[in-house]
This record gives structure tokens, C-alpha cells and sequence, in this order.
């Protein structure tokens, strides 16, 4: 099975200001992307995301390297026809209503007419749409854009779906609704590349993750493998001990009323403080575990380059 | 499909700006106005209002042409709409095609309306319509085909204040330049008249759609210059098209 996405060496630079001055952008990306996963591609602002997704859907022309798309290269048409694209902060036509402009979309698919009305149809109903249908994107709120935003994106039923920041601007119930969305993409068989700085909803969908820093890729893998399942200290809430009480086991945070917060670093004296507490007869209000998570690696890797 | 497609979006677009409008309706009170510059004339009063009326077609018809031409590939740049029409399988060729027809059927039914006043008023003082006048109105047209694909191909590297003074340019250079081909016939041969030669054959000559005297005096006009004048603005368009599609192929869209 040939890859949705790969990418080998891919260098961009730029000449801009008014005396020209070359930036390179990209430095030499390589990754790849398999059939029906779900991708997370994460780097700070400036690393070159956008960059290498402009690079993929032929908007910029790399200096080197190689784009392929289902083995094709990416500037084909077939290459073209298998892949669905959401960009970051979307502005569409606002003068057309939510179906004229999916109408618009389809007709660059050259989708038969009955065809066309029932996708619209469908595709509104899935982004949450189907009652603004007929309101024109003028009055749509960011939200509202984004998920019309999306739906253009899936007019032609495509294998790839590429989001840029897809959940950008979203309330948390609208990211919910995208984020199952995307899940149910890899249940039917989609691949999904997307990139978000929203760490917790890459963490929580995401099968592979590359990281992107200056223009290189510094890591990437499986999320498994990349987050490990060791904790990393232990948060604890108590009450009707006074902090003096943990001296040496742990760090008192903080106190509110007569509970204190503790941050326990060795796991070893998790049992110890749990002992002390019972000893004075104090109560645990909560007890939480920190395992490393996507944004502890994404730090370190964004800090340590 | 795909560059009809394109044609109708841009189609919509267009006849939403109000600069359209605006130099519409200016159009209207100029070819209303002949009838008061025919009052103050000396002479044959229908002529004026003909001269005036196809003039004012031409000009306003050329300022609709630049005015939004220029600001129609830019503005899907610079809102950033592109992205998402390129990432399709649509060829960059596709694109601009599509933006030239639609703004070429936006400048046809403009170009009706102004020849539908101008008829009127024209048929006010002589009381038959004069068919004879839309030759002059189909190459005027013709000729705002072509400022079209100049507007598009000066909008798809630039913005569109330059476009539009590059574009301007381009429509007066196009009805100066025969006094170039006047010159040449008074050079001596030459060195200079070798390099007067070789820019006249490259600057356009707009006057080629000038019918305007031709049929307000009812002057005959061979067919020969008829065709030729209809095959060079086919093949100038077809020339600058291709240039707009050769600059927008390789640009970068940041």
C-alpha cells in the first residue's frame, strides 16, 4: 500500500523585504504519512507547517525535494482529485450562501447535478450547517465558517483530507463536534494530516506526530512510542492536615481554607503521605497520577533546539 | 466546466462591485449629455450624439475593464480564497481563463446596456434604429476583450493600483501608436527606423477597433480590414493571456 503523503527532502526558502534577503524556510523535510491514519503535524509559530502544506498542495513550488500523494506527484490531477483541504483562518466568497458555495466546489469536481444536491445536502447536516444553508457567508460567525470551511473540503469524497488548523476559533463544544468528526474520518477509511496548536485534541485523535522546529523535523513516530506511560510526579489535595505536615515528603503548591495541594516528585513517598494523612485523621480529596504528555515532549523538543 | 465555473463565480462577483455601477451610470448621463452637446454644435446634431455616445461606450467601457480587471486576481490573493480553488484539480490556466470570461461576460452585458441608451436616444432624432452602429459597438468590444487580458495579466503580479495605471497605460500607448507607424513612413532607412519598426510591431495599435468615424459619417469599410482587425485582437488577447498564464504558473502564493 503506497503512502497518502511523502515527503522527502523538501527545501523552501524565500527572497522578501524591500532589499531581498533570503530566509529559508524549510531545511530538508522528510516524513510520510500511511493510508488511514491520522496524522498531527505541531511546531511553533514560524516553523514552517503552512509551508510544507502550501508545498504539498502545489500553492509554492519547493527549491528541492519530493512530494508524492498515493504515489503520484503532487501537482497531477489524480493526485488532486483524492485530496479534500481546509486552510487556516478560511475566507470564502461571502456574497454566496453556504449551498451556492458548495455548489461552486462541486462544479470543480464536475459532480453530476443529483449528486451534487444530495453531497451538499449531507455534508451541511454533517458540519452542523443544514439550517444556515441558505444564509449567505457574510453573516457566518468564524465558527460557522470553518465548518463550512471543512465541507468544501470533503465536497469530492476525498481519501487525504489536510486541515490547517481546524480547530482554531472553534467554541469547545464546535472543537468536539470537529474532533469526532475527524475520528470518524479514519473509520472510513480516510487519511488525516492536520496541524494544531491545540496539543490536548492532537494527543487525544492522533496516531502519528511529527514536530517541527526552524524548518527541520526534530521528531516523529508513533504517539505510543513518543509518550511514555512513566509518571512523572503525583498531585495531591488534602484536607485537615496543615502543610507543615509534608515537610520532606512532597511540595505544598498551595492552601485554600484547610486543603492543601501537593506535588509529589518521587512516587515512593506517594504511600507515605497517604499514611500520614491517615495518621491525623485528614481526608484526600483528590489523587492524580501526571503521566509525560504531547506537550511536555513538545517543549522539551521546541526548547532543547 | 471547470473555467465555466470559474466565469460564473467571477460573473457574480463583478456585477456585485459598485464601481460597475458608478461608471455605469456615468456612461448613461454621458450619452444623455450628447443631446446638449448637440444643441450647442454648428452643424449635423445626430453626428455628435453618435461621436459622443460611442466615445463615452469606449471610455467608460475600458475604465469598467481596468477597474475591476485589476482587482480580480488580487483580490482572491490577497483574501486568500485561492488557496482553496488551487488545491482542487484546477490548473492555474484554468483559473485565469475562468476570470477572463467572467469578467469579459460582465463587460458584455454592460456593453448592451450602453447600447441600448444609446440606440434610444439616437432613434429619438432620427426615429429608426440604427443597426449600423453596433459594428462600431462590436469592435469597441473587441477592444475591451483585449484591455481585459492586459487588467488580468498586470493583476496577477501586481496590485491593483498599479495594475490599473499599467493597464491605462496600455490603452493610451495602443491609440498613440500610430503616430509610429507614421513616422516610419517618413524615416529614412536605418538604424532608427529598423528600432521604430520593431516597436510598433510589438506596442498595440488600438486603433484597429476605431470604427467610430467610419460608421457615424457612413464611410464604407472593405471587409479585409474588418477581418484583420477581428483576427488581431483574437490573436493579441490569445498572446497576453498566455502571458498572464506563463507569470501566474510560476508564482509563489505565500
Amino acid at each position: 500500500m503506497a503512502d497518502a503523503i511523502k515527503i522527502e527532502n523538501l527545501k523552501k526558502s524565500f527572497r522578501l523585504g524591500f532589499i531581498p534577503k533570503t530566509r529559508e524556510i524549510l531545511k530538508g523535510i522528510s516524513f510520510s504519512v500511511k493510508e488511514g491514519e491520522i496524522f498531527g503535524y505541531l511546531g511553533p509559530n514560524g516553523a514552517g507547517k503552512t509551508t510544507t502544506i502550501k508545498c504539498l498542495l502545489g500553492l509554492i513550488f519547493p527549491d528541492a525535494g519530493t512530494i508524492e500523494i498515493f504515489g503520484q506527484p503532487h501537482l497531477s490531477t489524480r493526485a488532486r482529485q483524492a485530496l479534500g483541504f481546509l486552510p487556516e483562518n478560511p475566507y470564502f466568497y461571502d456574497y454566496l450562501t453556504a449551498s451556492e458555495f458548495l455548489a461552486f466546489y462541486a462544479d470543480l469536481f464536475g459532480l453530476p447535478r443529483d449528486e451534487k444536491e444530495k453531497r451538499i445536502a449531507r455534508l451541511l447536516k454533517l458540519v452542523g450547517l443544514e439550517r444556515a444553508a441558505s444564509l449567505r457567508l457574510r453573516k457566518f460567525s468564524r465558527g460557522m465558517l470553518q465548518r463550512v470551511g471543512l465541507a468544501q473540503a470533503l465536497i469530492n469524497d476525498p481519501k487525504l483530507v489536510i486541515l490547517d488548523e481546524p480547530l482554531g476559533g472553534m467554541d469547545p463544544l464546535g472543537r468536539k463536534e470537529i474532533r469526532d468528526i475527524i475520528v470518524r474520518f479514519r473509520e472510513e477509511g480516510k487519511t488525516v494530516f492536520f496541524t494544531s496548536h491545540i496539543l490536548q485534541d492532537i494527543e487525544m485523535i492522533c496516531d502519528h506526530v511529527a514536530i517541527i522546529v526552524g524548518g527541520r523535523v526534530v521528531k516523529q513516530g508513533a504517539l505510543q512510542d513518543l509518550v511514555s506511560e512513566k509518571v512523572l510526579f503525583t498531585e495531591m489535595t488534602v484536607s485537615g492536615v496543615p502543610p507543615e505536615a509534608f515537610r520532606g515528603l512532597g511540595q505544598s503548591l498551595s492552601t485554600q481554607g484547610d486543603r492543601v495541594f501537593l506535588k509529589i516528585l518521587e512516587q515512593g513517598r506517594v504511600d507515605d503521605v497517604l499514611a500520614l494523612v491517615r495518621e491525623r485523621k485528614g481526608q484526600v480529596v483528590s489523587l492524580s497520577p501526571r503521566t509525560e504528555t504531547l506537550e511536555d515532549i513538545f517543549v522539551e523538543t521546541v526548547t532543547g533546539t | 466546466m471547470k473555467i465555466g465555473a470559474i466565469a460564473g463565480i467571477t460573473f457574480k462577483e463583478a456585477k456585485r462591485d459598485r464601481i460597475l455601477y458608478l461608471l455605469f451610470f456615468f456612461a448613461a448621463v454621458a450619452i444623455l449629455a450628447s443631446r446638449v452637446l448637440a444643441i450647442l454644435t454648428v452643424g449635423d446634431r445626430v453626428k455628435i450624439i453618435k461621436d459622443v455616445g460611442l466615445a463615452s461606450i469606449s471610455i467608460f467601457g475600458v475604465l469598467m475593464a481596468v477597474l475591476i480587471g485589476t482587482s480580480l486576481v488580487y483580490k482572491e490573493i490577497d483574501k486568500k480564497t485561492i488557496f482553496t480553488l488551487l488545491a482542487k484539480p484546477l490548473h492555474r490556466a484554468e483559473f485565469i481563463l475562468g476570470k477572463f470570461f467572467g469578467l469579459v461576460l460582465t463587460l458584455l452585458v454592460m456593453t448592451a446596456g450602453m447600447s441600448l441608451i444609446f440606440l434610444a436616444i439616437v432613434y429619438l432624432h432620427t426615429f429608426r434604429i440604427e443597426w449600423t452602429m453596433l459594428v462600431a459597438v462590436a469592435y469597441i468590444f473587441l477592444e475591451l476583450v483585449l484591455i481585459t487580458a492586459v487588467a488580468i495579466l498586470f493583476s496577477s503580479f501586481s496590485t491593483p493600483i498599479l495594475s490599473s495605471i499599467f493597464s491605462l497605460a496600455f490603452y493610451l500607448i495602443g491609440h498613440l501608436s500610430w503616430g509610429l507607424e507614421l513616422l516610419i513612413k517618413k524615416m529614412q532607412a536605418g538604424a532608427g527606423r529598423t528600432a521604430a519598426q520593431f516597436l510598433y510591431t510589438f506596442l498595440p495599435d488600438l486603433e484597429n477597433f476605431n470604427f467610430k468615424t467610419e460608421v457615424v459619417h457612413n464611410l464604407p469599410i472593405p471587409a479585409g480590414i474588418f477581418v484583420y482587425s477581428f483576427f488581431y485582437g483574437i490573436f493579441y488577447t490569445a498572446f497576453i493571456l498566455g502571458l498572464a498564464i506563463l507569470v501566474f504558473r510560476r508564482r509563489d502564493f505565500i
